[in-house]
């Protein structure tokens, strides 16, 4: 018995280096710069919260980051949702558009960035369309700008939102659309009173991801934006207080104001979900 | 299905409409992927590209050009390096901890299953601040060392979220035999173990090499000058274009998507697409 028990532990055991990995590598650099963030280079304890919060400079970036990451998560989720719906029967479609959503995710940020300079600039294939169908007399300004780190947005995290959605919707037992359609429900009814039920926990989660992904979006602010105006979000002014200033403990308390924001937006969310929904999830999946 | 088709009522207008619409939608997405894509591509080839469809003439000489400029061989090695022993480690740390989950129950499991799934769920650079502090502090940063720990954050939980479901659906009753016939731990994991779970360790891999190779922020954040991997060179080269012809830039943005591509169909001939995204669909909810 004693050598039987021995052997669970042992077998336990092999979580430890995993385990170590994780608390060592991840909540451990957590702890030590929510500590740092409270011993600024100069000032009391709370110098750096209250040099965030007094300076326009740096506290406007909680808005700016905002004002790109919600309207972008809305668009991606909005989209990703119907379409996503009426691609769930059809397989064979299914897998050629997913292999094809993987390619901006695979290939990364950075690239989609420096592709959408091409492609969207002056001298780009989009400006060259619209000017050429007599849309626009002169090339529309999409890089530099707002509109080009909401462009990349979504290229970037629509694919994502799309394919979390499309796993939501398949892993619906499809015998609940088919009993309401029995019973006379069209596609559109059984996508209100059905699907969109089952899918709300699906879609809370899909939300918070692209919205916590797109909240710390760096690469394509600051090749692809403005970012010293309109696309200063905050993951530049962490990036320039740590590797600009040298000043870690700033660094470290606006990465704690980024992971606050990140966390009360995906609360709210997680909450409105529970105020709409009823009954278990896992239900439909029998 | 036959039930569900017969008795859905005949499409309406709306419906049509409906469905055009998303058709339309997926199409123009995909079409400015590809245009992004191809005008990058274009570009790289081209002699001079100024306010025509297509360049005046082709030429590959951008290609020697960015080789030299960006010492490619030098930072296509480097990223190798990296990846592949990245990939190793988690392998190394994250099977023996997913085989720990998937075969016992011991106090705490949920913690640990929250504690993997935190840093998939964090975005990279709301951690990455912290850590490249700590690293830094720790001499470990600006070295390959440091970029190959901190690329362990995210790769090794996504090794043990990957691999849990894969262990638990293997028998153990096939361990429990080999035991019975007199099998140590040792012979049980090369005889009986290695074989069974190979296919899903190559998966796993070939996950965590693509995510990788595409890591940009936290090698960004910890790489030193002999320490940048591809995509952070090209992050360099488009956020410092002024200074080169956007062809150079381009080429070497061709490079990293090539290199990027020849893994990704390697990949996806044994993994399905969405496992690049939904990694999160496991989630410890039981």
């Amino acid at each position: 018995m004693t050598a039987v028990e021995r052997q669970l532990d042992r077998t336990a055991l092999l979580a430890v280096p995993g385990i170590l990995v994780v608390l060592l590598l991840f909540i451990y650099p957590f702890l030590h710069g929510l500590v740092l963030s409270f011993e600024p280079k100069e000032g009391g304890g709370l110098a750096n919260y209250l040099r965030f919060f007094s300076q326009p400079f740096l506290y406007n970036t909680i808005a700016t980051t905002l004002w790109v990451a919600i309207p972008t998560t809305l668009v991606n989720v909005g989209l990703a949702l119907p379409i996503a719906f009426g691609m769930r029967r059809n397989s064979a479609w299914q897998r050629v558009l997913t292999t094809i959503l993987v390619l901006p995710i695979t290939l990364g940020t950075v690239l989609i960035a420096e592709g959408l300079l091409t492609y969207l600039g002056p001298q780009g294939w989009v400006n060259r369309l619209l000017i050429e169908s007599g849309l626009a007399s002169s090339p529309i300004r999409l890089t530099h700008n707002y509109w080009g780190v909401f462009l990349a947005l979504i290229i970037a995290e629509f694919p994502f939102a799309f394919l979390l959605i499309l796993s939501y919707v398949t892993g619906i037992d499809p015998a609940l659309p088919r009993a309401a359609a029995t019973l006379g429900a069209g596609p559109r009814r059984q996508f209100l009173h059905v699907y969109l039920p089952l899918l709300a926990p699906g879609l809370a989660i899909t939300f918070c991801l692209c919205f916590v992904q797109a909240f710390s979006v760096f690469p394509s602010a600051v090749l692809l934006g403005a970012p010293a105006g309109p696309t200063r979000v905050i993951a530049i002014a962490a990036y320039t207080a740590a590797f600009e200033e040298y000043d870690y403990s700033m660094a470290s308390a606006i990465a704690m104001i980024m992971g606050a924001v990140q966390l009360i937006i995906v609360v709210a969310v997680l909450a409105l979900r529970g105020a709409f929904y009823r009954g278990p999830a896992g239900g439909a999946k029998g | 299905m036959s039930v569900a088709a017969s008795s859905v009522p005949r499409r309406s207008l709306g419906d049509r409409f409906w469905s055009t619409a998303m058709v339309v939608l997926i199409a123009f997405f995909v079409v400015n992927v590809f245009g992004v894509i191809t005008s990058v591509t274009v570009s790289s080839f081209a002699t001079r590209w100024l306010g025509t469809w297509l360049p005046s003439g082709w030429t590959t000489r951008w290609y020697s050009a960015a080789w030299a400029e960006f010492q490619l061989d030098e930072v296509l090695l480097v990223t190798m390096e990296i990846v592949f022993i990245v990939v190793a480690l988690s392998i190394v740390i994250g099977v023996p901890a997913a085989y720990a989950l998937a075969r016992r129950d011991f106090p705490g499991k949920k913690a640990v299953l929250l504690l993997f799934l935190l840093p998939l769920l964090v975005p990279s650079i709301t951690y990455g601040i912290p850590l490249a502090t700590v690293l830094y502090q720790a001499r470990l940063a600006g070295t390959m060392n440091g970029v190959i720990v901190a690329n362990l954050v995210p790769t090794v939980p996504f090794v043990v979220l990957v691999m849990t479901p894969y262990i638990e659906q293997i028998d153990p009753r096939l361990e429990a035999a080999a035991r019975v016939f007199g099998a140590g731990t040792f012979r049980v994991f090369r005889h009986v173990l290695v074989p069974l779970l190979a296919p899903g360790i190559l998966a796993a891999a070939l996950l965590v090499l693509v995510r990788t190779i595409a890591m940009f922020e936290l090698t960004f954040l910890t790489a030193g000058p002999d320490s940048q991997t591809l995509v952070v060179v090209l992050y360099y080269s488009v956020f410092a274009a002024g200074v080169r012809a956007t062809q150079s830039v381009d080429a070497m943005a061709v490079t990293y998507m090539v290199t990027t591509l020849i893994w990704l169909l390697i990949a996806l001939r044994f993994v399905n697409p969405t496992q690049l995204v939904t990694r999160v669909k496991e989630q410890p909810k039981k």
